[in-house]
């Protein structure tokens, strides 16, 4: 078991969760979490090399590093692991920002070290989930990362935490009831009659026994349980008030990774087994996402305080990814991956900034601050290169994964789709419209509040956090065909032929 | 008289020296050395308890009394599930049976305790309704003196005048049932009662007769329109019997409810009982929900949660199959210690403070961390939330309830799920309650005795490791597989 690499994502955080139970002060904690969390990081690099090697030396499977250990055995539910280059650059992006995140929550209060500890148990439950490939550990490391969310919300939030706190946690449960009985679901068709049921998806992809009628049944079932998560309309509202109630490294791994989960789901359980009803039932679908994308950008440009701003622009952008992944073709669902990628490492980086400008001046609210520019120079460049970031420009990452996107949902040639991609087009110009409003009012212009001037730029340890990410935004921004490459074998083979796409 | 039948009520007669030796003790030790009674008692049936799950020596007879009693490794397992459960009462017990007021009678507890586990084994083994209504009576009569185990509360006494009432009352319409289907089917061997049940016509009198049997198990169930007594009954019991009802009392008479239904009545299953248990876990599900919302007594709180866990547990009856019944097996071996570890925690509280109410775990995990980890574990594995063990019962008894494969019990599953939700919104506010209220905190610091960490130790170890090791399930599966009902 432990001879396969993969599993050490689950071992480390879980060594780091020991070393946590142990810690005796602020300053072994701190040890923990970064040698953790760097030790994470190597490990991610470590293994998207090995699978580039591995894959120019002509490895055809469609997974690697396959692993599968038997759990409850006559049930046939494995702890099965194995991973693609999708995995790996969601693996890539969990270890960068827990990373940056345990550098944002250097100086938490109350209660350091039970913040970490739950922090860290998050983290298992998100690389646990991208690591399998058995729907029952997948699901069971799904909720593992919803639960933490509610006492960190809870406890070490803002504003009105326990209503978000309680709001979060019930949604994204209600979410995962409708999972539940999807997976279940898929669990009784995954072999034809008389044969052994399985969980694994790899094994229920090649069955391919679900019939339509059933797929009809558990593939909005399981889409709009991956779908609550991935911010999805009318199940969204979670997103903004819980963004806006958790502290930063919760905000940031919220938005950044968790919200992954749901798109990452979406693509990989719900129209990776029943691509059948997937072709049939997306326009549904593509109009909820749709109404995500343009909804979103339009509530952000009404707010006032910065962390619902972002939030709502969150719902834009991961409404995008799932937008996104309905179109079935190659283009827009590496777009997809890529939006999943940079969106993770700009909200990443929106929301530290926001924790470490709220440190500061101890509001949010865009009216009472200006001209944060002169004060705090460090902070309000980074602040503009995230809002460059998620407006697409060129040279950072949100630009080539809005244009893939654009360009592959157009290669639909029918009135509905062009009408909603068009109709999705115009979220950029929206997004433009309230990031410029924020970096105008903000960052430039006067300052509003004379005890503002005496404030200070950011400290070391904010430095490292927002240039690592911003140093990973700009990455995908200048090397897209690195992380296209990477993600192209699994369109190029098994999954293309199994949505007949192009 | 073939006297190597007995051999086969292995446990019912361990528990039967277990309950002699303990009345010896209480009745003939001197005054002086009574202080070792709890002591006693617990490593005394600890010593019973593991022998229990020792297989048996040659081969031992599987049926006593001609074909009234049977036992199996089946039954076997659902009495050591039990037994179990009945071992940490004890020990979180024993520091309320050893306070001033109740030091003096404690050896009835003991008794009453160990009598109406006796009951529990009869009901479970029970292949003839008269020994089955002997057991139903022996495991529901003593529990009322128990119930009014506490002389010198007032509720305590209502308690037990509203238990043995609808006891009573519901013990009288199941036995109306029973005389129906004996007018049916001329016998009341399950047996003889399947066959002639096959064969006929469905009749009115069948349906009736049904109705009257489930309405008397679903009174023990506490199953939603049965449930009226339940809340004032675990509010004014003493907590360890509250404790010992809600879980013990419930598990028993869940897996006799599965024998009932299956063997006597497996041939009329989609006629009849297939819709009224669909009606019946729905209601059950969801009042208990909607009641336990708005609770502020934490043992009110329980009584409602524990109503609505007994709906999830009808769904491996509902399932009818071999996995429904493992499955319904591992709930209630789940269930015990993860509401046996909520109900240590409210008893060390209550007997150190007196204090009960939701309000008054405001702020507990600044004073009491310990304390309130063991509740939190306890309320996630309630709401099923992994990797705690809860997580693992509910899945399981999901999916045997799905291998029926039509649209109606998807159907039931997805209402069941939702109800999930709703239970972990209040599971959840005790857990906000404890970590999250800003209030001062209203139970000081203080250290709880020896016997109720034990307890909760052994609680919090059910809850990490029962789901995670997967043998217990696995086992479970096998057993009902081969020697089960189906």
């Amino acid at each position: 078991m432990f001879s396969n690499v993969l599993i050490y994502f689950v071992v480390i955080p879980l060594i780091m969760l020991l070393g946590l139970a142990l810690s005796r002060n602020m300053k072994q904690i701190r040890t923990v979490a970064v040698v953790g969390s760097s030790a994470l990081i190597a490990l991610s690099v470590w293994l998207l090399v090995d699978y580039l090697q591995l894959r120019a030396a002509g490895e055809t499977a469609e997974m690697l590093y396959v692993g599968s250990w038997a759990w409850f055995k006559p049930l046939n539910i494995n702890l099965a692991v194995g991973v693609d280059g999708i995995s790996i650059a969601m693996l890539l992006l969990s270890s960068i920002i827990v990373f940056a995140g345990s550098f944002a929550s250097w100086k938490i209060e109350p209660l350091p070290r039970q913040f970490f500890l739950w922090l860290i148990l998050l983290s298992v439950g998100v690389f646990g989930f991208f690591i399998s490939i058995d729907l029952f550990t997948m699901f069971m490391f799904y909720e593992v990362a919803l639960i933490p969310m509610y006492l960190l919300i809870g406890v070490w939030g803002s504003g009105n935490k326990e209503y978000s706190a309680m709001k979060l946690t019930l949604m994204l449960m209600g979410g995962s009831a409708f999972l539940m009985l999807g997976i279940i679901g898929i669990y009784y068709h995954s072999a034809p009659e008389g044969g052994q049921l399985t969980m694994n998806l790899l094994e229920i992809s090649r069955n391919a026994s679900i019939d339509k009628g059933w797929q009809y049944f558990l593939f909005p079932m399981t889409f709009v349980g991956f779908g609550v998560l991935g911010a999805m309309f009318p199940f969204h509202t979670w997103s903004p008030d819980g963004h806006a109630s958790a502290p930063t490294a919760v905000s940031m791994l919220h938005a950044g990774v968790l919200m992954k989960l749901g798109g990452y789901g979406c693509f990989r359980v719900a129209i990776y087994l029943m691509p059948e009803a997937a072709n049939d039932l997306a326009w549904i679908f593509l109009i909820l996402t749709g109404i995500s994308v343009v909804y979103g950008a339009f509530s952000a440009c009404v707010q006032t305080d910065l962390k619902y701003i972002n939030a709502y622009s969150s719902v834009s952008h991961c409404g995008l990814v799932l937008f996104a992944i309905l179109m079935l073709n190659t283009t827009a669902m590496t777009g997809a991956i890529m939006q999943m990628l940079s969106h993770g490492l700009m909200t990443a980086l929106f929301f530290a900034l926001i924790g470490m400008i709220y440190g500061r001046t101890h509001t949010r609210d865009i009216r009472q601050m200006g001209g944060l520019m002169k004060i705090m120079p460090f902070l309000a460049v980074c602040y503009v290169i995230a809002g460059m970031a998620s407006l697409g420009l060129p040279g950072l990452s949100g630009f080539v994964a809005e244009m893939t996107i654009f360009v592959g949902s157009f290669q639909h040639t029918d009135m509905f789709h062009r009408v909603f991609t068009i109709v999705a087009c115009c979220s950029i110009v929206i997004t433009a419209v309230y990031i410029l409003r924020v970096v105008g009012k903000l960052l430039f212009g006067p300052v509003q509040d004379e005890h503002h001037r005496t404030l200070t730029d950011a400290t070391w340890w904010e430095r490292l956090s927002t240039i690592t990410l911003i140093i990973c935004v700009a990455a995908i921004g200048c090397f897209p065909n690195f992380f296209s490459d990477l993600i192209k074998f699994t369109f190029n083979t098994s999954f293309a032929q199994l949505l007949g796409m192009n | 008289m073939d006297y190597s039948q007995f051999l086969a009520m292995k446990q019912e007669i361990g528990l039967l020296v277990v309950f002699l030796l303990v009345f010896l003790y209480d009745t003939f030790m001197p005054r002086r050395s009574q202080g070792g009674l709890s002591v006693f008692t617990i490593i005394l049936f600890a010593v019973f308890t593991v022998w229990g799950f020792m297989p048996c020596m040659g081969s031992c007879a599987d049926s006593a009394f001609a074909g009234m009693y049977v036992t199996s490794p089946v039954m076997m397992a659902i009495k050591g599930i039990l037994n179990v459960g009945v071992l940490i009462v004890l020990i979180q017990a024993n520091k309320w049976a050893n306070s001033e007021i109740q030091i003096m009678r404690r050896g009835e507890f003991y008794e009453l305790l160990l009598v109406t586990l006796f009951g529990m084994y009869l009901m479970i083994s029970a292949r003839h309704f008269l020994l089955f209504v002997i057991g139903l009576e022996a495991a529901s009569l003593p529990l009322a003196a128990m119930v009014a185990f506490d002389k010198n509360h007032y509720e305590s006494h209502e308690a037990a005048v509203k238990y043995i009432l609808t006891a009573v009352f519901s013990s009288a319409i199941f036995m109306m049932g029973l005389s129906f289907v004996y007018g049916l089917t001329g016998s009341l061997y399950f047996s003889t009662i399947a066959s002639v049940v096959a064969l006929e016509e469905t009749s009115a009198m069948l349906i009736v007769a049904l109705a009257f049997v489930v309405a008397g198990v679903g009174f023990k169930l506490s199953l939603v329109p049965f449930h009226l007594w339940t809340a004032d009954v675990y509010q004014g019991a003493p907590t360890s019997v509250t404790s010992y009802l809600s879980v013990i009392s419930k598990g028993a008479a869940a897996f006799a409810f599965l024998v009932i239904l299956t063997q006597v009545f497996g041939a009329v299953y989609s006629d009849i009982w297939e819709w009224m248990l669909y009606a019946l876990v729905i209601l059950t599900i969801t009042v208990g929900n909607l009641f336990a919302l708005r609770q502020t007594n934490m043992k009110r709180f329980l009584a409602f949660s524990s109503i609505s866990q007994a709906g999830y547990i009808m769904l491996g009856v509902v399932a009818c199959n071999a996995m429904g019944m493992a499955s319904l097996m591992y709930y209630i071996l789940v269930y015990v210690f993860s509401n046996l570890a909520a109900f240590g925690v409210i008893q060390a509280i209550e007997n150190k403070t007196g204090k009960v109410g939701m309000a008054d775990y405001n702020g507990l995990h600044k004073t009491n961390p310990w304390l309130s980890f063991t509740m939190m574990l306890a309320m996630f594995s309630l709401a099923g939330i992994p990797p705690f063990a809860g997580f693992f019962s509910k899945f399981f008894i999901f999916t045997g309830a799905i291998a029926q494969g039509s649209i109606a019990i998807y159907v039931l599953v997805l209402i069941a799920l939702i109800n999930t939700i709703v239970s972990l919104f209040y599971y959840l506010l005790v857990v906000k309650a404890m970590y999250i209220n800003p209030e001062q905190p209203v139970v000081g610091a203080f250290r709880s005795a020896c016997s109720e960490r034990i307890g909760m130790w052994i609680c919090v170890a059910g809850i990490i490791g029962l789901g995670i090791v997967s043998c217990f399930y696995d086992h479970l599966l096998e057993l009902s597989g081969t020697f089960g009902l189906f």
